[in-house]
């Protein structure tokens, strides 16, 4: 079971629903599960990077999942 | 336009070239002669990495036209070292770390050396009083003071050495 | 992660291979590379700030001897594409609109047309005689100004993005407006003893590279091109040219040159797209170099903020709420770094109810590009120094209410996820421990404290280690060497392998030699690419065993590597150990040569945290002042080669130090930049400093087999507000406004 926090920004697009628990093996079910879920989520998500248990990444698709695992998307972070 | 004939010496080298009346002896140096060891940050005479030795003068060589090198001597960072041996500068540079991307380096070197020539023994605000020419944006100047005090006490004791 | 490994080559300091080249004159950079039949180009750009471009006239350039091509607008392609490599998602379309304008000048210095010829001089005169006839319009060269209502618009289809405000105008300057928030805000301000609130602004700054941007370009007649050029990441610039020239990325190959600096500054194309072309026109090598003045009018510096700050306290100095706004100047074209500076802004504290807006505005100034740490440091400033004040009123220390308030392993950061090991709080306690935070001040002398928060990007790295004959190795990775990763990716195969660093050789590997790389930045290159140096290494230790095993006769599993050697284990306990010479110099007759790859595509790694120590002394007559004591401390995770740590916290701390007292674009009202030169860009020079004492803390990054932790942008985010709380220690008055400047202090002296 994984858990997806929606931060301020992104609860517009889940009609203010501010997690949501899945049963999936990956992040890349996980993101479709979502975007079955809020279709509206889709776009504003492609470019955010997707932290799983605190480490962000910026295509983790194929990344298992663990039994309890958070998600957050953030934005991307350009550095110097 | 009419060319100019230059006849000089650089880095020990009697030279020759022509140059534009309007030329910089940076550019002289870095298109005429291959010698692109001095570097341009500015052009305007504000970030030292042009510096070069003129009849051992310190000078930014974008302020200077390459006409003014007739019959005068000229030093670049390429001239600084010794057949294989580095000065003592530049060994220093190497040990403290004192360059990260390397572009002020040579107007350090250059400057660093025309210091020591005058001064072996300079306290850490004479070096930094005689360096505010040299723009370095990476170090924060730390590292480079320590190099250029560290050049100084080698050569020091290279000549304390000779006199014993 | 092996917390206790010892190591035998991480944490010394080897003299740099690439030092020998750059302390006497021989290293290449960007303005050094010639051709053959080499033209060369000059831009000619906008006098106005923001201006239709009507028309223009290229004839009487064009018959001009000498001249071989001139371009406009028109042969830059327009482009909806994206270039999702790299560090956040580059849009291809504004950045080739940039280079060479098509409609519109937006910012004074804003290129319009380019015109290669066969000496400078020719071209630059050549270039004067292009007439463009201009409907000038009024520009916007503030935020506020951009807000205003009724404002001049500068892109007609900008609309806002992220979650603009319900009432927010539809036609805007505001490219995006985000949020973070969490608890309830007004519950938490009011449960607070204390609150501070104000409003600070700081200036538009460049990089300040020494290095000017130059490269040359080659187009072959049968469509390969080939650039030379000064990059932070030459994989970007061979996608963002071809992407947006429309050429495919495997006909481009790009050269990297040394490079004079970057901070974030080259990490856009300018001259290469231009170049291309003018070079596809003309028939011959096109080589071009920015001026000083192109450098500062026309190239991309940071963003001038505005953020108003608001913190709540309890008496004890439990901070209990944060609200923020930040407003950031994007120039010409989106993308300044408003969202992370709101992921900044209280990230080293947890408080548990806030709500932070950032606002993306485009102005009438070049567009912005990253500069270390981007969007941190105006951040911080406005948190640090509301801080600072807070402990102030309250009697507190202001490490300690820092302390207090810290955020560590578990913790929420407040753009979402939990961090993981994290060493804030280890950094505080060293600075309160230190004996500067102690020492007398003398008069006119003022101490001021401030902490700075920074990613640390991940990303693509490619290396591979490869060994000769006689037991030497080289290690290729794609990578511009700005500060010395060279020789720490050396000894990293060195620690794999056990050879000595002398005998590794580190090469910056072209777009062709090497698998690819992203850019040289976000504090990434020992972290991420020394990550697959490291598998590269082992990957050819691992190879080595096998020879050995070969050699031995035995099973693989009976070799392990140690210090240099592979040594037999069980059932081969008869064999004499093999060194890497001995094995390298039997390749032949084992299977042929080793070579070692790594390739990764490295996570975030948990963020950086430092603090600095400032003593500011004040002369109250002239409101000149001067740094007389500096320390900074910093959480490097693992320090590979400490003097190249040391050198990015004191030119970090030094920056920023420029920043906070004298560096910031100044403008007319017309949008012209009235300090475009190094005499009036006042940056800091040896005069102006004293020695940047350093302190680094290691707390190991569980991400790296080592525990790096990137070090190179944090060192820019403290300074702004530990400067500013010394200036307030030592005058009394709280400075709201960088840089503080001599007449600056003056007046807020002769008006407290
Ligand atoms: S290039 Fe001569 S002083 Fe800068
Ligand atoms: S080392 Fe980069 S400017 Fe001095």
């Amino acid at each position: 079971m994984a858990t997806i926090y929606f931060s301020a920004a992104l609860t517009d697009f889940t009609g203010g629903i501010e997690s949501l628990t899945v049963d999936v093996p990956r992040v890349r079910e996980l993101m479709q599960a979502v975007t079955e879920r809020f279709p509206d989520l889709a776009d504003p998500i492609e470019i955010m990077a997707i932290a799983v248990d605190g480490e962000v990444y910026q295509e983790p698709d194929y990344l298992k999942l663990g039994e309890n695992s958070e998600i957050h998307f953030v934005p991307r972070i350009a550095g110097g | 336009m009419s060319t100019i004939h230059v006849r000089t010496t650089v880095n020990g080298e009697p030279t020759e070239f022509l140059c534009e009346p309007a030329e910089t002896l940076l550019d002289a140096l870095r298109n005429r002669l291959g010698l692109t060891g001095t570097k341009e940050g500015c052009g305007t005479g504000d970030c030292g990495s042009c510096s070069v030795l003129l009849e051992g003068r310190l000078v930014p060589s974008c302020l200077v036209l390459a006409a003014e090198a007739i019959d005068r001597e000229v030093l670049t960072v390429e001239g600084v070292a010794v057949g294989d041996a580095l000065h003592p500068v530049q060994q220093a540079f190497l040990e403290q770390a004192a360059l990260q991307c390397g572009i002020c380096t040579p107007g350090l070197v250059v400057a660093a050396k025309s210091l020591l020539d005058r001064n072996t023994n300079p306290t850490e605000q004479e070096v930094r009083f005689w360096l505010a020419g040299n723009l370095c944006r990476c170090t924060g100047y730390d590292k480079i003071v320590r190099a250029v005090m560290d050049a100084a006490e080698v050569m020091r004791n290279e000549t304390s050495e000779v006199r014993a | 992660m092996s917390a206790e490994r010892t190591f035998e080559y991480i944490g010394t300091r080897p003299i740099r291979h690439d030092g020998l080249d750059k302390v006497t004159g021989r290293a290449n950079y960007g303005a050094d590379f010639t051709l053959p039949g080499m033209l060369h180009g000059h831009v000619l750009r906008s006098p106005h700030a923001h201006a239709r471009i009507v028309s223009i006239d290229t004839s009487a350039a064009e018959a001009t001897p000498g001249v071989k091509a001139v371009i406009t607008g028109k042969d830059i392609p327009k482009t909806n594409a994206k270039l999702s490599l790299g560090e956040a998602a580059m849009e291809l379309g504004p950045m080739g609109d940039n280079a060479l304008a098509h409609d519109k000048a937006l910012y004074e210095g804003h290129a319009v047309a380019a015109v290669a010829a066969t000496s400078p001089e020719i071209a630059r005169e050549a270039a004067e005689k292009i007439v463009v006839v201009y409907e000038v319009l009024k520009p916007v060269m503030t935020v506020d100004q951009a807000l205003a209502p009724g404002a001049t618009i500068l892109h007609d289809d900008l609309v806002t993005k992220g979650k603009p405000l319900a009432d927010a105008p539809k036609h805007t300057n505001v490219a995006l407006r985000m949020e973070l928030k969490r608890g309830d805000l007004e519950a938490g301000f009011a449960a607070a003893d204390l609150i501070v609130e104000r409003t600070f602004t700081t200036p538009m700054v460049h990089q300040g590279y020494i290095e000017p941007h130059a490269c040359v370009a080659r187009y072959g007649e049968d469509g390969q091109v080939l650039v030379w050029t000064t990059t932070q990441g030459h994989f970007i610039v061979r996608d963002a040219s071809a992407g947006i020239l429309g050429i495919d990325a495997a006909k481009v190959k790009v050269v990297p040159s040394e490079i004079g600096g970057g901070f974030g500054g080259k990490i856009p194309v300018y001259l290469e797209p231009l170049a291309i072309v003018l070079s596809r026109k003309a028939h011959r090598p096109v080589k071009m170099v920015m001026s000083r003045d192109d450098v500062f009018r026309a190239s991309g510096p940071t963003s001038g903020t505005k953020v108003r700050m608001k913190i709540g306290a309890k008496k004890d100095g439990t901070l209990v709420a944060a609200s923020a706004s930040l407003y950031y100047e994007a120039g010409a074209y989106p993308g300044s770094p408003a969202g992370a500076g709101a992921m900044c802004v209280i990230a080293p504290y947890t408080i548990p109810n806030f709500m932070i807006e950032a606002y993306d505005i485009v102005v009438n100034r070049p567009k912005v590009a990253a500069y270390r740490a981007p969007g941190s440091p105006a951040a911080m400033f406005a948190t640090e120094s509301v801080i600072d004040e807070i402990a102030q009123k309250l009697g507190m220390d202001p490490i300690d209410l820092r302390l207090k308030n810290a955020a560590q392993e578990g913790d929420s950061a407040p753009y979402g996820p939990k961090y993981g090991p994290i060493g804030l709080k280890q950094v505080l306690e060293a600075t309160k421990a230190h004996p500067h935070w102690k020492a007398p001040l003398g008069p006119n002398q003022g101490r001021g404290v401030a902490c700075g928060f920074w990613f640390n990007a991940g990303l693509n790295s490619t290396a591979t280690v490869s060994l000769s004959a006689d037991g030497s190795a080289t290690v290729v990775t794609g990578n511009p060497d700005i500060g010395g990763t060279r020789v720490a990716q050396a000894m990293m195969v060195s620690e794999e392998l056990g050879i000595p660093v002398e005998r590794v050789r580190p090469t910056v590997a072209d777009t062709d030699s090497i698998g690819y790389n992203d850019l040289t930045g976000g504090s990434r290159v020992c972290y991420a690419t020394g990550m697959a140096v490291i598998k590269a290494a082992q990957d050819a230790r691992d190879q080595l065993c096998a020879r050995a095993a070969k050699i031995w006769d035995v099973d693989p599993s009976c070799v392990a590597w140690e210090r240099g050697r592979a040594i037999p284990l069980n059932g081969a306990s008869d064999k004499e150990p093999l060194t890497v010479s001995a094995l390298a110099a039997k390749m032949t007759a084992t299977g042929g040569p080793i070579v070692g790859r790594g390739a990764v595509s490295a996570p975030m790694a948990g963020p950086g945290f430092a603090t600095n120590i400032c003593d500011i002394e004040v002369d109250k007559e002239t409101g000149v002042s001067r740094v007389v004591r500096y320390t900074a401390i910093q959480d490097v995770g693992k320090a590979v080669h400490p003097s190249y740590v040391e050198g990015q916290m004191q030119g970090g701390a030094v920056q920023g130090i420029g920043w906070a007292l004298n560096e910031e674009y100044i403008y007319d009202e017309a949008g012209h930049l009235e300090n475009a030169g190094f005499l009036d860009y006042r940056m800091p020079v040896a005069s102006d400093l004293p020695m940047i004492d350093t302190v680094l803390i290691e707390v190991a990054n569980p991400l790296h087999p080592y525990g790096v932790r990137g070090v190179g942008e944090v060192p820019i985010v403290p300074p702004l507000a530990a400067v500013a709380n010394a200036m307030a220690g030592a005058t009394g008055v709280r400075f709201t406004d960088l840089p503080l400047s001599p007449p600056r202090v003056l007046k807020a002296l002769s008006g407290a």
